[in-house]
C-alpha cells in the first residue's frame, strides 16, 4: 500500500514498484517516481513544515521548483544529509530520511509558534529598526540571537563524502524546457541538422503534459508524445536530452551554466558515479522554453496545509494518482483551476464549491462545470479559512462585502492566474516589457542571441505555442549554419482556451485590513507589510523587496513578484511598469557547492607549488610557509627548538659560518636581444649601459606613477642577455608589465621575454665559509676574491651540471647563489650540504633570511614598502640614474606630492628596552600623550629578535624619517607605551667589509 | 563568462585565458620626462567611463601573451570587434561613441529602475 490517498487506475507511477521512506521517524510506503511531496499527500500527510518568521503549520503549496513551503531535510546517511530541500522536486529513493525543519520540540506543537501570536511585533523591517541600539549589543547579543531563531534547516557538519563532475559544452542550439515548447524546438532544430542540446529539470521531459491530461498532439495522448519524441531527439546523434537538469544561470555571451542530479534519486549509487554535474554550455543560440508559474490568490489564512496551487492539485493526480483530499474548494481568478476541479471530479473526489471572483470565467468552464453537477460561486471570493493544522473550512462571500458563509473542506486549490517565467530571459539582460492587456511581465528587448517561445513568451494556447516553438526552433539551425534538413509539423488539440488571471491582494485582503494573507510564504510577507514599506517610504521595488524580504531567498520572485507588485502599484497609486521589477539574479534554483566547486577542493582547492629541494627539506624537518603558492622552508628547528631558538641559532651560524637556503622561488626573467640594454634602461630606474658582461647590479622597477613595483638582482651574461631576478610574488606581474611595454609602448625595440623561474633551482650559500664550501665544487670558473668579486655573475659547471653562479648577498656575509637547472637541484644541494655540514653550516628558512636582511636595512618589496613609496623614501636614492632621460617612473618621481618635504621615509627603529621586539603594523607617534585622534607619524614594517645584534631592531615608515635619525620616538600599545630612537637602516657591519670577504 | 576573439590566434576563446588591460588608444608621450603635471595627470590618471562604446585593451594571457584591443559595449557587453595593438582606432558602423561622460549611479547604469 502507497498510501490511502492513492486513487487505483490513476497516476503513471506502477503499483508495484515501492518504496520505504521515513518522515519525522514515522516510515511511509511511496512508489517509484513519487516525490517526497506526493508520497506525503498520498499518505495523507499534509503539515510538512513551520514557516520562516512566524512558524506558521504549513504545507505543500506546489508541485515545482517553486515551493516556498514544504522545506524539508534529506539524508541517504549522517555525512549525506541536505537541508532546505523542496519536497515536490525530491525523488523519494528506498531508505530515504525526511526530517521536518524550523520545528521544537515537534512539527505538530512548535513552540518558535508563539511567534505568530506576538507577530504584531515582527512586522517588515522590525529587525532593522529594534536592534539598532545599543549598538554593542548586536555583536554579542542580537546577532546571535537572531541566527540561532531564523534560518530554516540545519547545515550538515560532516565532510561532504559525495565527488562532482564538471563538463564544457558547445551545442548550436540550446533549449532550456521541455515542455510542448521546449520539445518543439528542439525537435524542428534538430531535424535541421543543428546540434541540439535540451534540458529540464524534472524526472521526465512533458513540463505541463505532466497535469494536462485534455492536450492532445498529432492525435498521442500529449505526455506519451513527449515521452516519444525525447526517445526520438535521444536517438538522434546531434542531440543531448539532459533531464534532472537545471538551466540555473544565463550569462555572457550565451554561456550557460547546468546542474544535472546524477545520484540524488537513486536508493544505492553507484561510487563511481558523481552526485552532480556541473555542465557550462556555450551556445551559438539559446531558446528559452521555461514556460510559467501558477499564482497562488493573496486572502486572510491562505496558507493553511491543504491549500495549495490546482495545477499542483492536478499534477498530484494526474501523474501521482494521489487525491490531495476528499472535499476540495477551488478559490480562483483563471479557467486553469476549473479544469483541476473537472479531474478530481472525475476521480471520484466531492468538489465543495469552485471560488470565483470574477464575474464572468470562461463559457466553455462553466459550461463544463455545469454538466459535471459542480456548484459555482462567480463574483465570489474566499475571504477567511480555518484549520489548525490543516485547512477544514473556507469562508466565502460575495463581493463588495455580502455575509460570509463557512463551507468544510479538507483541501483548497486556488489559482490567480499564471506568471511567465522570464528569470533566465532576465539574466540573459533582456529588457522585460510590461503587457498590460494580459497584466504580465514579457520578454522585450533581448540582449544576447535567444528566443523565448511558449507560455514564457506570453503565447496562449496549443497551437499557436507548437508553432512558435517550430518556428524558433528551424530559424536558431538556420542561423547556425543548419539549413538542410526536415521541416516539422505538428498539430496540437486542447479541451479549453483559459481567460482570466489577477494579481494583487484579494476581496478581505485589501489596504484596511491587517489579516495575514500571504504574499510570499517563505519569507512571511503579507500583503499588510508591502503596504507597510511603502507608508515607511520604500518606493522602488527594489525597496520594497529588501525591507519586507519579498522575493528572497529561493523564491526569487517565482510565486511573489507579481502579487507585490500590484499591490504596492495600488499604495503607490502607480501603473506596475512605473515600479518596476526586479532583476532575476542567477540561480533560478538553489545550486549546491559541490557542484559548483567539483574537484577544487582538498589537496586540489589551490595548487602547491614545491621547489626541487622540496623532499630534502622535508626530511631535514623543515617547517614551511606559504608565499603565494610557493612552499618555503620557514626553519629547520632541531630536537627540543622552539622557532624562536631555531631562528636564532641560524643566525648565528650564518653569520659565523655559513648557511645554505633555498632561493628557487625567486623570478627569474630572461631578457634577450640587440635592444636588452635600451630596454633594461626603460623597464628599471638604474643604468644598465655602464655595467658590464659579468657583473651583477640591484634594480628597482617602478610603476608610471613613480612609486616602487618590484625590485632584484639581475646579472649581465653578455652584452645582449640579462638574468632578471624579481620577489617571489611578483614574478608574473613583473613579467606582464614588461611585457606591456614591450608589446604596446616599445614595440620596435628587439627584445625577447622568457619566463625561467621554474628552469632554475637556486641554492644561496652565504657567509664567511661560502667559498670554502663551494670551492671544489666549481669548475671553470675563478671563484678567488679577486677574479669574483661581490656583485659579479659567471657561467661554468659546479658537480659536473652547468651553472651560472652569482655572487651576492641577502645576508650582508659574502655569498654566492647557485644557479643549476631546475632537475639537478636537489643532487647539488646534497652535494654543498655534504661540504657545509662538517664545516658546521646549517640551513636556513625564510625567517632567518629576513632577520639578516634586516640587518642590513635590505627590503622587502611589499612588506617594506606597500606602493606608496618611492626609492627616494627607501633609501634607494643612488639606484635611480640621473642621466638618463627616461624610464618607466621617471615622470612620475617629480610628481609635487613626490618630491614634498616630510614624506613617510624608511628608517630604523632602535626600543630603548633592547628586549621589546615591536609589532609589525603598529603605529608610531611623536607625543604619546596626546589626546586622541593622535598625530600618526607612520607604521613599524618589519621587527625581529636580532641575536646577532643582542637586542631588538626595526624598520619604520617614519614621516620626515631621514630627519629624525637620533630621535626619540613612541609606539603606543593596548597594555604600554614603548619608547624608540630613530636610527639608520644598517645595524650590522656599517661599513659593509664583510661583502667582501 | 565572455567569448572573446584573440586578433593573433584567430580564433574566440573563453574569458579564463585573458586579462583586461585597461583603455586602448593611450600613448605614453615620447617625451614623458619633460611633460606638464597636468599633461601626465591627464595621460595616466584620468580614464572615461562610457556608458557604451569602449576602446580597451586585452591580453591573451593564457594563449599567445599577446596584447590587442578591443570595441566593447560596457552595458552589453557585446564586442564589437577585436584588432591587433597598434592598428588604428576603427570606426563601428551604426553605433555612436558614448556621449555620458561618466556613469555613477545605479539609475543610470540599470536604465529603467525609478
Amino acid at each position: 500500500m502507497s498510501g490511502a490517498n492513492r486513487i487505483a487506475g490513476q497516476g503513471r507511477l506502477t503499483p508495484a514498484k515501492t518504496a520505504r521512506f521515513t518522515f519525522d521517524g514515522k516510515t511511509y510506503h511511496a512508489l517509484e517516481g513519487d516525490t517526497v511531496a506526493s508520497a506525503l499527500l498520498a499518505n495523507g500527510v499534509h503539515l510538512v513544515g513551520r514557516s520562516f518568521k512566524y512558524h506558521r503549520p504549513r504545507g505543500i503549496l506546489s508541485a515545482g521548483p517553486e515551493e516556498p513551503n514544504a522545506l524539508i531535510d534529506v539524508s541517504r546517511d549522517a555525512a549525506r544529509r541536505q537541508p532546505n530541500v523542496r519536497a515536490p522536486v525530491q525523488e523519494v529513493f528506498d531508505g530515504m530520511k525526511v526530517e521536518s525543519q524550523n520545528r521544537w520540540p515537534s512539527l505538530a506543537f512548535d513552540i518558535g509558534g508563539v511567534n505568530n501570536l506576538l507577530s504584531p511585533f515582527f512586522a517588515a523591517g522590525f529587525y532593522y529598526k529594534t536592534f539598532m541600539w545599543p549598538k554593542a549589543a548586536w555583536e554579542k547579543v542580537y546577532e546571535p540571537f537572531i541566527r540561532k531563531a531564523a534560518g530554516l534547516g540545519v547545515s550538515p557538519t560532516e565532510d561532504d563524502p559525495d565527488h562532482y563532475a564538471n563538463r564544457y559544452a558547445h551545442c548550436d542550439v540550446l533549449v532550456a524546457g521541455a515542455g510542448v515548447a521546449g520539445l518543439s524546438a528542439a525537435l524542428a532544430a534538430a531535424e535541421a541538422g543543428a546540434r541540439v542540446i535540451l534540458v529540464d529539470e524534472q524526472p521526465e521531459v512533458g513540463g505541463a503534459l505532466h497535469f494536462d491530461t485534455s492536450v492532445k498532439i498529432d492525435g498521442q495522448n500529449g505526455y506519451d508524445w513527449a515521452q516519444a519524441t525525447a526517445a526520438k531527439l535521444k536517438a538522434m546523434e546531434n542531440v543531448t536530452v539532459l533531464t534532472r537538469t537545471t538551466a540555473f544561470g544565463y550569462y555572457n555571451h550565451n554561456f550557460v551554466g547546468l546542474v544535472e542530479r546524477v545520484t540524488d534519486h537513486l536508493p544505492k549509487p553507484d561510487k563511481k558515479l558523481p552526485r552532480e554535474r556541473l555542465w557550462q554550455v556555450r551556445a551559438k543560440r539559446v531558446i528559452l522554453a521555461t514556460g510559467s508559474i501558477e499564482r497562488h490568490m493573496v486572502f486572510a489564512n491562505n496558507d493553511r496545509p491543504g491549500i495549495m496551487l490546482a495545477s499542483a492539485a492536478r499534477t498530484y493526480l494526474n501523474h501521482f494518482g494521489v487525491a490531495v483530499g476528499r472535499k476540495v474548494g477551488v478559490y480562483t481568478a483563471s479557467d486553469s483551476a476549473y479544469e483541476a476541479a473537472f479531474d478530481l471530479k472525475r476521480a471520484g473526489v466531492t468538489i465543495a464549491a469552485i471560488v470565483d471572483n470574477r464575474e464572468k470565467p470562461g463559457e466553455a468552464v462553466l459550461a463544463e462545470a455545469r454538466k459535471l453537477g459542480i456548484e459555482v460561486l462567480t463574483g465570489h471570493s474566499v475571504v477567511d479559512t480555518k484549520g489548525k493544522l490543516r485547512v477544514s473550512a473556507m469562508s466565502v462571500a460575495r463581493n463588495g462585502g455580502g455575509s460570509a458563509r463557512w463551507i468544510p473542506i479538507d483541501a483548497l486549490l486556488m489559482s490567480a492566474g499564471w506568471t511567465p517565467s522570464v528569470h533566465l530571459f532576465s539574466q540573459s539582460r533582456g529588457k522585460v516589457a510590461y503587457d498590460a492587456a494580459s497584466g504580465r511581465f514579457l520578454p522585450g528587448t533581448y540582449a544576447q542571441d535567444c528566443l523565448s517561445v511558449g507560455s514564457c513568451n506570453g503565447t496562449d494556447g496549443l497551437q499557436a505555442t507548437i508553432e512558435e516553438s517550430l518556428a524558433a526552433g528551424e530559424l536558431m539551425a538556420r542561423a547556425t549554419g543548419n539549413e538542410n534538413g526536415v521541416k516539422v509539423e505538428l498539430r496540437g488539440e486542447s479541451a479549453f482556451e483559459w481567460t482570466g488571471g489577477m494579481a494583487g491582494a484579494g476581496e478581505g485582503a485589501g489596504a484596511d485590513t491587517t489579516v495575514k494573507a500571504f504574499v510570499d510564504f517563505q519569507n512571511d510577507v503579507c500583503a499588510k507589510d508591502i503596504r507597510l514599506a511603502v507608508r515607511e517610504g520604500m518606493h522602488s521595488i527594489e525597496h520594497i523587496k529588501r525591507f519586507t524580504t519579498n522575493g528572497m531567498a529561493t523564491d526569487q520572485g517565482k510565486l511573489s513578484n507579481i502579487h507585490g507588485l500590484a499591490i504596492a502599484s495600488e499604495v503607490l497609486n502607480r501603473e506596475i511598469p512605473k515600479i518596476g521589477l526586479t532583476t532575476f539574479r542567477a540561480p533560478y534554483t538553489p545550486v549546491t557547492f559541490g557542484a559548483l566547486i567539483s574537484h577544487s577542493r582538498g589537496a586540489l582547492f589551490d595548487p602547491a607549488r614545491k621547489t626541487p629541494m622540496h623532499a630534502w627539506e622535508e626530511a631535514h624537518g623543515a617547517v614551511f610557509e606559504d608565499v603565494g603558492n610557493w612552499k618555503r622552508a620557514w626553519y629547520y628547528p632541531r630536537s627540543g627548538e622552539t622557532m624562536h631558538d631555531a631562528v636564532n641559532r641560524e643566525c648565528r651560524t650564518v653569520r659565523n659560518v655559513a648557511g645554505l637556503f633555498d632561493a628557487s622561488t625567486l623570478g627569474k626573467i630572461e631578457v634577450v636581444g640587440p635592444d636588452a640594454e635600451v630596454f633594461m634602461n626603460l623597464m628599471y630606474t638604474n643604468a644598465w649601459d655602464t655595467l658590464k658582461p659579468g657583473r651583477c647590479r640591484y634594480g628597482i622597477m617602478l610603476r608610471e606613477d613613480g612609486f616602487v613595483y618590484d625590485d632584484g638582482v639581475v646579472g649581465r651574461l653578455s652584452q645582449d642577455r640579462f638574468h632578471v631576478t624579481t620577489t617571489t610574488g611578483g614574478a608574473p606581474r613583473v613579467m606582464h608589465h614588461m611585457e606591456d611595454y614591450l608589446q604596446t609602448e616599445f614595440p620596435h625595440l628587439k627584445v625577447w621575454l622568457t619566463s625561467t623561474t621554474e628552469q632554475w633551482a637556486v641554492i644561496a650559500v652565504q657567509g664567511p665559509k661560502a667559498r670554502e664550501i663551494l670551492e671544489p665544487l666549481v669548475e671553470g670558473i675563478d671563484i678567488s676574491n679577486e677574479a669574483f668579486p661581490h656583485m659579479s655573475v659567471r657561467e661554468g659547471q659546479i658537480c659536473g651540471v652547468p651553472t651560472r653562479l652569482f655572487r651576492m648577498s641577502f645576508t650582508g656575509e659574502a655569498g654566492y647563489e647557485v644557479n643549476v637547472p631546475a632537475d639537478y637541484g636537489q643532487a647539488v644541494w646534497e652535494a654543498i650540504w655534504a661540504r657545509a655540514e662538517p664545516l658546521g653550516a646549517c640551513a636556513y628558512g625564510t625567517e632567518t633570511m629576513h632577520v639578516l636582511r634586516a640587518e642590513k636595512g635590505y627590503i622587502i618589496v611589499g612588506q617594506d614598502t606597500d606602493g606608496t613609496v618611492t626609492p627616494h623614501d627607501a633609501s634607494l636614492s643612488w639606484a635611480v640614474s640621473k642621466k638618463k632621460t627616461d624610464f618607466v617612473g621617471i615622470r612620475g618621481l617629480k610628481r609635487p606630492d613626490l618630491v614634498k618635504e616630510g614624506r613617510k621615509q624608511l628608517v630604523g627603529l632602535l626600543t630603548k628596552d633592547p628586549n621589546v621586539v615591536l609589532e609589525e603594523g603598529a603605529q608610531i607617534v611623536a607625543d604619546p600623550n596626546q589626546p586622541k585622534p593622535m598625530t600618526m607619524l607612520g607604521h613599524v614594517t618589519s621587527s625581529y629578535w636580532s641575536e646577532n645584534c643582542g637586542r631588538s631592531i626595526a624598520l619604520a615608515l617614519v614621516a620626515g624619517g631621514q630627519a629624525r635619525l637620533g630621535q626619540t620616538l613612541y609606539v603606543p600599545m593596548p597594555d604600554r607605551t614603548i619608547a624608540v630612537e630613530v636610527s639608520d637602516m644598517v645595524f650590522v657591519d656599517k661599513e659593509g667589509g664583510r661583502l667582501n670577504g | 563568462m565572455l567569448l572573446i576573439y584573440c586578433p593573433y590566434c584567430e580564433e574566440e576563446r573563453s574569458e579564463l585565458e585573458f586579462r583586461h588591460g585597461g583603455d586602448a588608444h593611450i600613448a605614453r608621450p615620447t617625451n614623458i620626462a619633460d611633460v606638464t603635471d597636468e599633461a601626465f595627470e591627464e595621460y595616466f590618471f584620468l580614464r572615461d567611463n562610457p556608458k557604451g562604446l569602449i576602446f580597451e585593451r586585452w591580453r591573451h594571457i593564457h594563449g599567445c601573451g599577446r596584447f590587442f584591443n578591443a570595441a566593447r559595449d560596457t552595458v552589453s557587453d557585446k564586442f564589437y570587434l577585436t584588432y591587433k595593438a597598434g592598428e588604428p582606432k576603427p570606426v563601428i558602423p551604426g553605433v555612436s561613441p558614448a556621449t555620458e561622460k561618466t556613469v555613477e549611479t545605479y539609475e543610470a547604469t540599470e536604465g529603467t529602475a525609478k
